[in-house]
């Protein structure tokens, strides 16, 4: 489980980030999203520890992240896998020595067990015969998939994934979605994406936090994200028509009803009373 | 206000590398991996202009010493003590600094743009140590090896020039070389082959390590990285030549 507690930072003059407080629990997807310039991806960063918060706490299963000395925050670090949006891959390293890289660096393991390691994960991915492989001979989904397995090889009990479908097709967007939902559930790894990518938040949602200008503006699960009144995350989720149409028809699911203002009156079962569930409006 | 930024940022890094390392043996890897790149990398550069700058200089010198009064071994003294003072150390440290340090400056500002210093610092590395250190240590084993090789074929490169232009003979030449030879010259030259070699590594890994930006960022990162470190090499040349000799 991660806390946050009352994260702030600024950088000069400008506030980023502005009294976040959340709780992230174990073996679920925990998504952070927003529109670009919200402040997701400093707030990721500032609970790994690549920005230090002004203000505020991280706490890794009740220990306190952000006031460790080095030597803690390393101990910590080892229990972090992280996908990066570009992938991070090193360029000058094969698919199997990139997966290889943390044990290699924090195990004293026989090179036969590493190497068994690296196939299973790799298998985990779905990604075999692609050992030899270097970064540059492979596609966004490959890269991807190699990331998670390089995070994932130390059986992690964290998992950040900063943007993992950008530059993805929505097919190979889904396996990936896929394969963090699985892996978050099959070795109850706390989760935590970075997405813009609405087919992930209704997907793979288990939790979601809403950042509107730096500022935390609503929680809840994909269930109850439907029917959330929060006009800016209504605004931002369901953008565009397609979306709204969607967002209708998991209502439909839900309630039987729709909201009146869509034009839908076929579908609409006038006699049904409403059913809202209660939201966590922020 | 931004220089003394810079220091401290610089200062900070190089304090900052110094820790124990989470595996010695990667350590070692990486290091070895830098003497390669560093030293075997930049071996062919070295070796042309070493010989090149000895030849010329053999040729130059004769065509000053026009009197009779002055012995042609001469002129092999005088291309010994200019390539192993300044030709061997300085001239091949800035050819070093825009082929080691560049490369240095774009393989760090490389992995910084694309997250891969982000990357293993996640994984509990300390990427000063692992990234910064090898490169700098690696520059100070192999750089002094470099300019030896340097000091060596610039004078077999001017023998030669000598030779093939009828200026003085082999045997002339190898005797101007063993008269008035100063081995203090060749330590001085080492000391300043280590300094330089600090140089080189140090500053284009700052320049790296820190860019910002995206792919303009790191040409420019390199570039500024060569610039600083050309000047720097001459400042220190100046001032290690006023206080050694």
């Amino acid at each position: 489980m991660i806390e946050v507690k009352n994260i702030q930072k600024r950088f000069g003059n400008r506030t980023v980030i502005q009294d976040v407080s959340t709780v992230m629990k174990a073996g679920q997807c925990n998504l952070i999203i927003g529109s670009s310039g919200s402040g997701k991806t400093v707030l990721m960063k500032c609970m790994v520890g690549l920005f230090e918060p002004d203000e505020g706490e991280v706490l890794y299963g009740g220990q306190n992240f952000t006031t460790m000395d080095s030597q803690a925050k390393t101990e910590i670090r080892k229990e972090i896998g992280m996908l990066f949006q570009g992938s991070a891959l090193f360029d000058s390293l094969t698919v199997e020595q990139n997966v290889m890289f943390p044990l290699d660096m924090f195990t004293s393991w026989p090179v036969k067990k590493k190497q068994d390691r690296v196939n299973e994960v790799l298998n985990r991915v779905n990604l075999v015969e692609a050992n030899r492989k270097y970064p540059a001979e492979l596609s966004g989904g490959m890269k991807k998939r190699v990331a998670l397995a390089r995070a994932i090889v130390l059986n992690p009990k964290y998992l950040f994934c900063d943007e993992p479908n950008s530059g993805l097709d929505p097919q190979t967007s889904l396996v990936i979605d896929k394969l963090i939902k699985e892996i978050t559930i099959e070795y109850n790894i706390t989760t935590v994406v970075n997405t813009h990518d609405m087919n992930s938040v209704m997907e793979i949602g288990d939790y979601i936090l809403y950042m509107y200008q730096g500022n935390k503006e609503w929680e809840g699960t994909n269930r109850e994200i439907i029917f959330s009144k929060n006009q800016r995350l209504n605004d931002f989720i369901f953008a565009s028509d397609f979306l709204k149409d969607a967002k209708d028809m998991r209502m439909l699911e839900e309630t039987g009803r729709i909201p009146n203002h869509r034009n839908m009156d076929l579908l609409i079962d006038k006699d049904a009373p409403p059913v809202i569930p209660p939201s966590k409006d922020v | 206000m931004t220089i003394f930024s810079d220091i401290g940022r610089y200062l900070l890094m190089i304090k900052g590398m110094f820790s124990k390392p989470e595996n010695g043996k990667m350590y070692w890897k990486e290091f070895m991996h830098q003497c390669a790149e560093i030293g075997v990398g930049s071996l062919g550069i070295v070796a042309i202009i070493s010989v090149f700058i000895g030849a010329v200089s053999t040729i130059q010198t004769a065509y000053q010493l026009v009197s009779p009064i002055i012995p042609p071994s001469t002129i092999a003294q005088i291309v010994r003590d200019t390539v192993i003072l300044e030709f061997a150390p300085t001239l091949v440290c800035i050819v070093l600094a825009g082929v080691a340090g560049s490369r240095i400056a774009s393989e760090l500002g490389n992995m910084r743009v694309s997250e891969q210093i982000d990357a293993l610092e996640i994984m509990g590395i300390n990427t000063k140590g692992y990234l910064v250190m090898p490169k700098i240590a690696a520059a100070l084993l192999m750089i002094p090896l470099l300019v030896i090789i340097a000091m060596v074929l610039g004078i077999w490169g001017g023998r030669l020039a000598g030779a093939m232009a009828n200026i003085l003979s082999g045997n002339v030449y190898d005797r101007g070389l063993l008269e008035n030879f100063v081995p203090y010259n060749v330590i001085f030259a080492l000391i300043k082959s280590y300094v330089f070699a600090f140089i080189i590594s140090s500053v284009p890994a700052f320049y790296g390590y820190f860019v910002q930006g995206g792919a303009l960022e790191i040409g420019r990162a390199s570039t500024k990285a060569v610039v600083v470190s050309c000047i720097a090499i001459l400042f220190a040349d100046y001032v290690l030549s006023a206080l050694l000799l």
